[in-house]
């Protein structure tokens, strides 16, 4: 049902754990649906992700998604790690099922949430960044394919 | 382990090679249609009827009383529908609870769709069907009472008879799908007041593709699948010949092994609930801890999800199924695991591990082994084991 790739991330998530005193955390998703991810960020004064961490409580594609989502905005400045769309993650992934899109947008709306937390903490406006959704709803996840 | 270790019975189990040799000449050889009239065909007919026979005698039933479908899923269909239909004059409610099969419960959405009016009853936290709430339930249209016998998730034995008192007592028909209580606990359809019992070769070490349907004598049913006259005018289709010889080599085996089984199953299985609830802390058993199927185990872990949990376990030779939304095929996890009042985060969190006569109290050490390395390291990854752990702190 997985691509490898996934199946390799799944096996080897990159990048889990926690970052203490991060410029940026995101936890998006909910219990109630099965998937949440936290991500955190760790962003120099030169605006430059040096770490990134994840927790995901998933599954298999929930887990690789966010590992790959790390992979991808790691050492990435702010405005680039913004470019890291959900379709990027499935590229990179080699894609994911049609049920299993949605873990993608998640590990994307995690991303944009840790930097949210970011631009908050540091009262600064991160151009083309919106208010997370905390959750991406049912409806939603279908509506994308 | 290098060997595959098949844990999920419940979904299938490994047909057996008495079966698959009993079946062989059936597609070579004797291969007539035993509708024919010539000998080659009607032997078949025989073979179809020994088969009868034979799954009668396990039921304590009339040997006429037996319709073979091609599946438990096709039984529960035409039990429901064809109920709804012939007793149309008589009312317009089903009774159900809240853990059927899905066999069951969309037959019941469809009929809603048709000006049927359904009840689902609710279910204790062991998944035991509420039996105040079923007689409160029952209406002067109410033409038929459906409880499955034994639950295909979690495992709980339904109070069979008592239900069967009820409906008898009320003149309503009873219905059970015993899909997975056929073969692995002794029914008798008289004893027990039963109308009509669902079940299918699959889940007994027989063939895929063939069930039947038992009908209690003297119900109105008609056929469902309309064609030639086979199975006395009531399911048309050639039939599977080679799947209702294995079915019927299956049942005689289940029969005579059946107490064995048992025994030795709920040996392993029991050893098996010890170890996982002694030793991974935050986990529960759903289902009733004694009234259950003597193979099913069915474990929630807190802070885990059940998908990643089944994929980790595969990637050790260990086949096993979830309740977790990732494996319905939908968003939410089992309706069973609902229904016995889990929320949410607990019911994705799920483990079912149906057994076999042939499991090994090794594999039992090394299923328990994995499962706990697995949720460790998964609640290390787990957001919601950090707030967990975290909270605790404080």
């Amino acid at each position: 049902m997985y691509s490898e790739k996934v199946m390799e991330h799944f096996s080897n998530p990159r990048n889990v754990g926690e970052i203490e005193n991060a410029s940026g955390v995101g936890t998006v998703g909910n219990a109630k649906c099965g998937d949440i991810m936290r991500i955190y960020l760790d962003i120099n004064n030169g605006g430059i992700i040096q770490d990134v961490k994840f927790k995901t409580f998933g599954c298999g594609a929930a887990v690789a998604t966010s590992s790959m989502a790390t992979e991808l905005v790691k050492g990435k400045n702010v405005k680039e790690a913004l470019q890291v769309t959900n379709k990027a993650v499935m590229e990179a992934l080699d894609g994911l099922p049609a049920v299993k899109v949605h873990c993608s947008l998640l590990a994307e709306e995690a991303i944009h949430a840790a930097l949210w937390d970011y631009a908050t903490k540091n009262n600064i406006v991160i151009e083309g960044l919106d208010k997370p959704k905390s959750d991406i709803s049912e409806g939603e996840a279908e509506e994308i394919y | 382990m290098e060997k595959k270790i098949y844990l999920d019975n419940a979904a299938t189990t490994k047909t057996r090679p008495a079966v698959v040799e009993a079946m062989l000449p059936y597609f070579t050889e004797s291969f007539g249609n035993p509708s024919s009239v010539y000998e080659l065909a009607t032997q078949n007919k025989k073979a179809i009827d020994e088969a009868r026979g034979i799954i009668a005698e396990a039921l304590g039933a009339e040997i006429s009383d037996i319709y073979f479908t091609a599946g438990g899923t096709e039984s529960d269909n035409w039990a429901l529908k064809a109920t709804a239909e012939a007793y149309a004059s008589k009312g317009n409610h089903i009774i159900t609870s809240k853990i059927e099969h899905h066999a069951v419960l969309h037959s019941c959405e469809y009929l809603e769709k048709h000006g049927i009016e359904v009840s689902y009853i609710d279910v204790d936290e062991n998944g035991i069907i509420k039996l105040e709430e079923l007689k409160k339930a029952i209406r002067p249209t109410t033409i038929l009472i459906s409880v499955m016998f034994a639950n295909n998730e979690i495992g709980t034995i339904q109070p069979i008879k008592e239900i069967g008192e009820i409906a008898k007592a009320n003149q309503i028909l009873f219905h059970t799908d015993a899909v997975q209580a056929f073969g692995q606990l002794a029914i008798n359809v008289s004893e027990l007041n039963i109308d009509m019992l669902s079940a299918s070769g699959h889940k007994l070490n027989g063939p895929k593709g063939i069930g039947f349907l038992y009908i209690r004598k003297g119900l109105k049913l008609r056929s469902f699948i309309h064609g030639g006259a086979q199975e006395r005018h009531r399911r048309a289709g050639t039939e599977n010949v080679p799947g209702i010889v294995g079915f019927g080599k299956a049942v005689e085996i289940a029969m005579e092994t059946m107490e064995e089984r048992q025994k030795k199953e709920v040996e392993l299985r029991d050893k098996l609930l010890k170890r996982v609830l002694k030793e991974v802390p935050y986990v529960r058993l759903n289902g009733h801890r004694t009234k259950r199927l003597p193979n099913n185990a069915n474990f929630s872990f807190q802070f885990i999800e059940g998908e990643s949990l089944l994929i980790m376990l595969d990637m050790q030779n260990i086949c096993a199924s979830s309740g977790s939304a990732c494996t319905s095929g939908s968003l939410d996890p089992s309706h069973v695991l609902l229904a016995i009042g889990l929320p949410h985060e607990i019911a994705h969190g799920s483990l079912r591990l149906t057994l076999c006569e042939d499991n090994t109290e090794e594999e039992m050490d090394y299923v328990v082994d994995r499962i706990k390395e697995i949720v460790e390291k998964l609640r290390s990854m787990s957001p919601l084991y950090e707030d967990f752990v975290k909270s605790n702190r404080k």
